[in-house]
């Protein structure tokens, strides 16, 4: 009897505490976004900010839902080059032009989402593959991406009409703006009832469907969202970066999202954002190596299979008894 | 003959349709190996790309070092990256028995950067020529066409050894015992029959056909370190389309989208890279198990 009334009083503890761990995480998170600029490069930190948005889009999936996309870079990329064209050709101010890669990822989540989450598993990861190294294809066709030259000198322009995002300042409040506005879109999904629901795919999805949900229209809606928020990623990425190429499309982007969320933690909400800054420094200070990264990349995603599967923050939950 | 508004001529046509049975033959060969390996250890190998790559590697090594020709290679090769894959899953994928499958995906996919970024260090992106065995060098006058005698002899052995497997697999019993132990390893190990040793051997073997696949494809497409992360998406598609569990399908859907792929580079060229993609699509919209897979 004793045992019935203490469990409930310790889930209870628990949420609480896990409320308060992610508090104080989102307020520690917060205040590094704030120094950072005063003490590194400011350009490396709006960059990183843009690949850690793409990883929690990412882990929104795989965490959550447990769907393994090998293709999420067709997202980042596509949504790369229709902001940098919007951007450039069309001349539109920046937040018009992102929307409209957020859009265009979007449906292109929506398609090839509606094929393939059709299929669980390995077969899952395959499609995605598939579909990615055909809008890969694609952009290397297009006219308007211009093959191997990609989109160059994107116009930062001014965000809607008053914020000049030449500046490098405000350019770096802007990053961070959206930055947090996609962070917290995939907190606020998982913790609503519809991230339960997703949740409860992931555990047993024969049960959720017994129980009158249509797990399928979850699921794509999960991956349409996952699609979107890694738009959001790559068309900032656009501006921030002013071009638009066919790296952020290719395959080698879709592994290394994965061994972003991978180091730092599946299904958490901070492991992606800390995987994604180690994955870019990693790059950043072993670019003299050449293809060293790519090899020492190989050993970070064989070690962490094989020995460090919950990643940093999820071990460091784990430990502490927390959920971040 | 116009099509399309394209001029086809016949040569162009039949050009076109050899190249397409010579890709249908790695994709088969490629696709194969990833059925095997599927149905024994439930894994889809990510670095069979790599080892594709490092078969070729492997021709050109024996040739350079060694001074061992095309024919020693076509059997050292497939035997020495086979035996690279039977330690792999002997010290990697055997620790992950009983994970979520997506795991061992994720280790053969950090595998594969590693052995692309290793041999990509040393050799750079470009091509090494490896030069066409002299006993296969020239051409056949079939008449309409010339017919390289080596993109033959491809097509010809690439079909022995698909269908060879897939007699061994299906109709002795060294298969039976394979497919058995598919279907419930722990009976079959209480019947006395090593099943480990026959995963790791299943492994390799998956492994030697894509290397062979490989020494096959040197002579044609020169040896790259890139040349696995340049085809493995294809023929992941193509396993996809042939449905995972059928040995027999996977064979013939590599053959004939190899053939779907060099046709469509005759009448509609900008469709010719993503002709298979587009044909997965279609087939997953009508038969999400493949078109030779049971649903599951």
């Amino acid at each position: 009897m004793s045992v019935r009334l203490e469990a409930p009083a310790i889930a209870a503890d628990a949420t609480a505490r896990d409320r308060r761990a992610n508090a104080i995480a989102f307020a520690v998170m917060v205040g590094l976004i704030v120094l950072a600029p005063f003490v590194a490069y400011p350009f490396f930190i709006m960059q990183a900010l843009c690949f850690a948005l793409f990883a929690c889009a990412f882990n929104l999936l795989i965490g959550y839902v447990n769907l393994l996309s090998l293709g999420h870079a067709m997202f980042l990329g596509l949504a790369s080059y229709v902001c940098a064209h919007a951007a450039k050709v069309w001349g539109l101010e920046p937040v018009s032009a992102i929307a409209l890669g957020v859009a265009a990822s979007a449906a292109l989540g929506v398609v090839t989402g509606a094929l393939a989450i059709r299929s669980i598993g390995i077969y899952f990861a395959m499609i995605t593959v598939a579909f990615s190294q055909m809008v890969y294809f694609f952009c290397v066709e297009a006219p308007f991406t211009h093959g191997e030259d990609g989109i160059q000198a994107v116009p930062q322009g001014r965000a809607l009409g008053l914020f000049d995002l030449s500046n490098p300042w405000i350019l770096y409040v802007f990053v961070a703006i959206v930055f947090l506005f996609g962070f917290l879109a995939v907190q606020r999904t998982v913790n609503s009832p519809f991230g339960e629901i997703l949740k409860a795919i992931r555990e047993n999805e024969p049960r959720v469907i017994s129980l009158g949900y249509r797990s399928m229209q979850y699921k794509l809606a999960a991956f349409s969202l996952s699609a979107a928020i890694a738009g959001l990623a790559g068309a900032t990425k656009a501006i921030v970066a002013q071009n638009a190429s066919l790296t952020d499309v290719s395959f080698a982007m879709s592994g290394e999202v994965v061994l972003m969320t991978l180091v730092g933690g599946m299904g958490t909400f901070y492991g992606p954002v800390i995987g994604a800054f180690i994955v870019v420094s990693m790059q950043n200070y072993l670019a003299q190596y050449g293809e060293w990264v790519t090899v020492i990349q190989g050993v970070v995603f064989v070690a962490c299979v094989l020995v460090f599967r919950r990643g940093i923050v999820g071990e460091l939950a784990a430990r502490a008894r927390i959920s971040l | 003959m116009n099509v399309f508004g394209h001029v086809i001529s016949w040569p162009q046509l039949y050009g076109q349709l050899l190249i397409g049975l010579i890709n249908g033959s790695f994709y088969a060969l490629l696709s194969l190996g990833l059925a095997v390996i599927f149905g024994m250890l439930t894994i889809v190998n990510f670095a069979h790309g790599a080892f594709y790559m490092m078969g070729a590697f492997g021709a050109y090594f024996l040739l350079k070092l060694a001074g061992l020709d095309y024919w020693w290679a076509l059997i050292l090769s497939p035997f020495a990256i086979g035996a690279i894959g039977a330690i792999v899953e002997r010290l990697f994928l055997k620790r992950l028995v009983g994970l979520d499958p997506l795991y061992s995906l994720l280790l053969t996919f950090g595998l594969a950067l590693i052995f692309q970024g290793l041999f990509q260090n040393f050799f750079g992106a470009s091509g090494l020529p490896y030069a066409i065995p002299k006993q296969l060098s020239g051409a056949y006058n079939l008449g309409f066409m010339f017919l390289p005698v080596y993109r033959g002899w491809v097509i010809v052995a690439s079909m022995v050894v698909s269908f060879g497997t897939w007699l061994v697999i299906e109709k002795t019993k060294l298969g039976a015992y394979l497919r058995a132990a598919t279907e419930n390893p722990t009976m079959v190990r209480a019947f006395g029959i090593n099943v480990p040793r026959m995963v790791t051997l299943t492994y390799g073997f998956g492994v030697a056909l894509a290397a062979f696949a490989g020494v096959l494809a040197a002579p044609i497409n020169q040896v790259r370190p890139g040349m696995g992360a340049d085809i493995i998406a294809v023929v992941f598609a193509v396993v996809v389309i042939g449905g995972m569990g059928s040995i027999m399908g996977s064979i013939l859907t590599g053959f004939v989208l190899g053939v779907v792929e060099g046709l469509t580079k005759v009448f509609y060229p900008e469709a010719s890279n993503t002709v298979v993609f587009v044909i997965m699509a279609i087939v997953l919209l009508i038969r999400p198990a493949g078109l030779f897979g049971r649903a599951s």
